[in-house]
């Protein structure tokens, strides 16, 4: 895959390709390229029928941004770094619950698991997610994909304000879907926990948030229909070794990715480097959206279980409430501009 | 005239033989139904990975009932109720009398008060026997039975067991292998899930009690014991069988029905209620 996207992109020059893998070099599990996977040491456990074994709880929570930072320049921090940042955005994260504010009202993040600093979380040294295009930025974007956001951003225009109804809201408030759902599976806030479950010829992989099942086919199939868009698309699998390898398609661009499209394709390749460990790396195509293909990676790290039951939907008094609170304040507007051409 | 008996003799007597040897056959196929020993996991257990769905009428009502007409006049009879025999051991819930006029007001107001109708988590043992396929994902520790409606989720914890953490819609799962039958014992249930269309309910006192057993390649023998002692006199028992999605190509489509149940909803509720 990793040379696909190679071929794909065409003219990555040899100096950016050098240069990557000597910074990745230094880094804490990450080994990018095709000869990544064999240069392992870790041989992971196997399924009773053997398989190898990526299942348990898992958690890629981080403060690793998608993009790297304007201001910074390399692929890695230092150690020292590292602590600096982790440290700068827990007391962050504490210091938002001052007593009265809002943040105080809606989530006490000094609660177990609202933030990222008292449970597992992937630590990781790199300054983006993504790793290629080399600088950790997306790519460009092409003609149709600029077009395409501005008419998003003129529907949104369009369609009033964010009370006027419960569709003009984002799709997590509205209990659909995380937007980092996947795939690719990008951490959420919070809660960024996943179950795997082998079972024969399929893998499961549990999304905590919205309790969102991937159900992977590991039998071979073809692609389904290009008549059928799902939020999430349709994956199928298959081993490349120890890697766990899907690609899905057939997404519906409801919920897109940085301004993707319906063209989406996602690689996903996971693969247990340690016992605590799967290195989770995936590249999106998108030729309606990026003139290039990108890819991105990031340690899942083991986690305790359970996985608890995600109800969003049946407990969204969020939404409801604001709604009904909105038509108050319009009636109660509307009463007083009465009022007032009565005196 | 004679001739003529003979024939009907001969006949006769064919009809007799053949419907022996059908009867020889059917009771041979259930000998070996009863008999049949499902193919094993690794690990040696029952393999009971698939997908699965009911044929019958349950998400109806699981008590035994005639066809009906529609709730929503101007679907006609496209959502008209089917009739059934139900799948109630004994063919009645034994509610508590408070508990059936809870029931038939359920029953009365079922297009506004069945939780389903706004995609809620439909709840155990519901999700078993709605019209839409599951999938069950085994492995040593955990099994997952995953469903296509609303996405719902269970995990059947193999080892580990422990009392439900939290109350929830699809309650917490314990199982066991007793034989070659999977055994779920199920609690810790919200008390908001409804049994079916038909108003039949429970409290969050609900203890749930699954058998899954493989009855033959392409079926599931399904037995269900529900015990609330608030609403019901005795506890009582469910069957059915869960047969196979044999088509290659079968799989689980997304059903996020949260996003067609926004208008039902919050519809009342827009600035403009016209758009």
């Amino acid at each position: 895959m990793y040379y696909r996207c190679f071929l794909l992109v065409g003219v990555l020059s040899v100096t950016s390709l050098l240069a990557t893998t000597v910074v990745t070099g230094k880094g804490l599990s990450a080994k990018p390229g095709a000869s990544s996977e064999q240069a392992e040491s870790y041989t992971p456990p196997r399924t009773p029928d053997g398989q190898p074994d990526l299942q348990g709880f898992w958690t890629n929570q981080t403060y690793t941004p998608l993009e790297r930072p304007d201001d910074v320049t390399k692929a890695f921090y230092t150690a020292e770094e590292v602590a600096a940042i982790e440290q700068g955005r827990a007391q962050r994260e504490t210091a938002q619950t001052v007593p009265g504010t809002i943040p105080d009202v809606h989530y006490d993040f000094t609660q177990f698991g609202l933030d990222r600093n008292q449970s597992v979380f992937a630590s990781s040294a790199r300054t983006s997610l993504i790793v290629e295009p080399s600088n950790g930025k997306l790519p460009p974007v092409t003609a149709e994909g600029q077009r395409r956001a501005s008419d998003v951003a003129k529907a949104r225009e369009e369609m009033g304000g964010r009370w006027d109804s419960a569709e003009n809201n984002q799709l997590d408030d509205r209990c659909i879907i995380m937007r980092g759902a996947g795939p690719p599976m990008l951490n959420a806030g919070y809660n960024s926990n996943y179950q795997i479950v082998q079972g024969r010829g399929y893998v499961m992989i549990l999304v905590e948030m919205i309790h969102d099942a991937r159900i992977i086919p590991l039998d071979g199939r073809g692609k389904p229909s290009p008549k059928i868009g799902q939020w999430m698309g349709m994956s199928r699998g298959r081993w490349d070794g120890d890697t766990l390898v899907v690609e899905t398609s057939n997404i519906n661009g409801k919920n897109p990715l940085q301004g993707s499209s319906t063209h989406m394709r996602v690689t996903e390749r996971f693969t247990r480097v340690a016992d605590d460990t799967i290195r989770y790396r995936f590249t999106v195509e998108d030729e309606a959206t990026w003139e290039t293909p990108w890819t991105a990676e990031m340690p899942m790290k083991k986690t305790i279980g359970p996985l608890f039951e995600h109800a969003c939907h049946e407990g969204n008094y969020g939404l409801y409430n604001t709604l009904v609170g909105a038509r108050l304040e319009e009636k109660r507007a509307a009463e007083e501009t009465v009022q007032q051409e009565r005196r | 005239m004679r001739y003529r008996s003979i024939v009907v003799t001969i006949v006769a007597a064919a009809v007799f033989m053949m419907a022996g040897v059908f009867w020889i056959a059917v009771t041979t196929a259930t000998a070996q139904e009863l008999a049949f020993r499902a193919p094993r996991t690794g690990d040696g257990k029952p393999d009971l990975n698939g997908i699965w769905q009911v044929l019958n009428t349950a998400h109806w009502n699981i008590e035994p009932h005639a066809a009906g007409p529609s709730v929503v006049r101007e679907l006609g009879a496209l959502a008209a109720v089917p009739g059934g025999h139900g799948v109630i051991e004994g063919g009645e819930i034994p509610y508590r009398p408070a508990a059936l006029a809870k029931r038939n007001e359920n029953r009365a107001n079922r297009l506004t008060l069945d939780p389903a109708i706004k995609c809620y988590l439909p709840g155990v043992p519901r999700a078993t026997y709605m019209p839409f396929p599951l999938q069950i994902i085994q492995s040593e520790q955990h099994i997952m039975i995953l469903h296509e409606f609303a996405g719902a989720v269970r995990t059947i914890y193999m080892d580990n067991h422990m009392e439900a953490p939290a109350d929830s819609w699809m309650g917490w799962s314990n199982g066991r292998w007793d034989g070659d039958t999977l055994v779920v014992a199920t609690t810790g249930f919200n008390g908001m899930t409804w049994f079916d269309r038909a108003g039949n309910f429970h409290s969050d006192g609900l203890h749930v009690v699954e058998r899954f057993t493989a009855r033959s390649p392409e079926t599931l023998q399904y037995d269900v014991t529900i015990d609330d002692p608030n609403v019901f006199t005795r506890p009582w028992t469910m069957s059915m069988p869960l047969y196979r999605h044999v088509e290659p190509n079968a799989e689980l489509m997304e059903f996020r029905c949260v996003e067609f149940v926004e208008d039902l909803i919050y519809g009342h509720l827009r600035k403009q209620p016209d758009r």
